[in-house]
């Protein structure tokens, strides 16, 4: 990830103060930074989300396929997730720079995402054990300024949410197979149910307290993060421990609990303002970049 | 090819747009705070982002770095669902190493580098959705974005592809006339010497249509200038009211 250089001085600075919760910028300790959420951005998508946290900034891209369906599962569809760590936002990730960090990110995204207790996989089912839909995820990182996860978590989302996958229809045609139709009405289309959708919520242990939303700095002087992903209900659907330092069970089980109550208060207004967007229609102005 | 009249008896063309008209024209500098500079380009249905760091000290290679003047190190990468086939790899590939070549030696030319001895400028341009005329868009995204870096150039630099179709020059290409078999010419321009920093074309033309699709492409770069210009003035009135308060 983009590092910072951060001094003695300042890690004192930074440990003393949210041990008192308060952060450098002002924030307490399980507060989020600003957070812009534009959906439909790339016109040549199926649906795409544009997420800002802070300096934070990933694009969601998102491209229904027709696809074979795997073989233990005939009558499910899948996600393929691809995170691009753009030099845009270091440049250390030049080249091939950036590989390893998409790699990982990308590998977290799979077991978060690609499971049927998250995303209806069913109904991107088209006939059984033949043809499917293949939704392939693609994640750009514009800029990164710590927090990597619960942006790309909410971004994806909110570009599931805008997805609109075209109806099929199946016809038999001459030699007996089947013949795939796809509907030429643009408005004809499947959405997908997002209410069992994850956000993911990275709590850093920094000094004795965790911490939620890290920025760089903050994130050079903790030891170890808990990335937990959470559904709307407030149950937990992954876990895992990222970093080079340890962490006691207690401070495990604290960090669960604060990361259940903060990600479960992060799906409504998410939700809320994902229907106030698409309740606009038409009448919205498309900012994307030029806001 | 039959049905698609790249342009009709009436003189339009597929998006309706008259030969020499250029596509619509959107940017915004100053995208990110966290880069040196970098800026967001919109040329029709085109979209590029530049980000340019530097001048800073030569990364990797130290014998890379030259004596006498700044190295400029560019990468040209295309978002995975940028075209409508999705793109595996965003960069690496042949055409994307190649566009990377283009941009530098562009750049070279208009960047006034030996101020910046022994360093080194890095330009990052990714193309968030493809519509045609790649190359032209980054160069004027990257321009927008090296001025927001406060990097001394001796001039803007614009690009604009033109095509040749039944005798007629047509100003910047969209993604189904590069296709259509159209006669494509990339050129990139330093406005107002007129000054050529890239010229490239990979198709059969006749000799003599040469200087009237050069000719084009010249006015449709100078056309691309004005409003390049007309961002930069816009963009320092805001960010100097913002300061002076």
């Amino acid at each position: 990830m983009a590092t910072v250089q951060v001094s003695e001085a300042e890690k004192v600075y930074i440990l003393h103060g949210i041990r008192d919760d308060l952060r450098v910028d002002g924030r307490g300790c399980e507060d989020y930074r600003h957070m812009e959420i534009e959906t439909d951005v790339v016109s040549n998508t199926d649906g795409s989300a544009k997420v800002t946290l802070g300096h934070t900034a990933v694009l969601v891209g998102i491209k229904a396929d027709i696809g074979k369906p795997r073989p233990g599962v005939p009558n499910e569809g899948y996600l393929e997730f691809f995170v691009d760590c753009s030099a845009n936002a270091t440049p250390e990730f030049e080249g091939r720079g950036g590989e390893e960090l998409g790699t990982e990110l990308s590998n977290t995204l799979y077991k978060v995402f690609n499971n049927k207790h998250s995303v209806d996989l069913k109904s991107l089912c088209i006939s059984a054990g033949e043809h499917c839909w293949v939704l392939y995820v693609d994640v750009l990182l514009l800029q990164c300024d710590g927090n990597l996860y619960d942006a790309i978590s909410v971004a994806i989302k909110a570009a599931l949410f805008n997805t609109k996958i075209p109806k099929v229809h199946i016809s038999a045609d001459e030699e007996g197979g089947k013949e795939i139709e796809l509907s030429d009405d643009p408005y004809d289309c499947m959405r997908l149910d997002v209410e069992n959708v994850p956000c993911i919520v990275t709590l850093c242990k920094v000094g004795h307290r965790h911490v939620v939303d890290v920025t760089l700095q903050e994130k050079a002087c903790s030891v170890a993060s808990l990335i937990i992903s959470v559904t709307h209900t407030g149950t937990v659907t992954c876990t895992r421990k990222v970093g080079g330092g340890s962490l006691d069970p207690e401070s495990i089980f604290e960090m669960t609990e604060a990361g259940k109550r903060v990600g479960k208060a992060l799906h409504a207004p998410l939700m809320k303002l994902l229907q106030q967007e698409e309740s606009l229609g038409k009448t919205r102005q498309k900012v994307g970049f030029l806001g | 090819m039959a049905g698609l009249e790249l342009l009709s008896d009436q003189g339009y063309r597929l998006d309706g747009r008259k030969a020499t008209e250029l596509r619509k024209v959107q940017a915004r500098m100053g995208v990110f705070a966290q880069a040196d500079g970098s800026a967001y380009l919109e040329q029709g249905n085109t979209k590029a982002l530049a980000v340019v760091y530097g001048p800073h000290e030569v990364r990797g290679a130290r014998s890379r770095s030259r004596h006498d003047r700044a190295m400029i190190n560019c990468q040209y990468s295309m978002a995975t669902f940028s075209t409508a086939e999705r793109k595996r790899r965003p960069h690496g590939d042949r055409k994307s190493t190649e566009m990377s070549l283009h941009l530098k030696q562009t750049f070279e030319a208009a960047v006034m580098t030996q101020l910046y001895p022994r360093s080194q400028i890095d330009i990052f341009v990714k193309i968030l959705q493809s519509d045609g005329g790649n190359y032209s868009v980054c160069v004027n995204a990257a321009t927008l974005a090296m001025i927001d870096a406060g990097i001394p150039m001796r001039d803007y630099v614009c690009a604009c592809t033109v095509g040749f179709v039944d005798e007629t020059p047509l100003a910047d290409l969209c993604y189904a006339e590069e296709g259509g078999g159209v006669s494509s010419l990339a050129l990139a321009l330093l406005p107002r010497g007129g000054q050529i920093a890239l010229l490239q074309m990979d198709a059969r033309l006749h000799q003599d249509h040469l200087e009237a699709l050069m000719e084009a492409a010249m006015t449709a770069c100078k056309g691309v200038s004005k409003v390049l210009d007309e961002v930069v003035r816009l963009h320092l009135q805001e960010v100097s009211v913002l300061s002076a308060e």
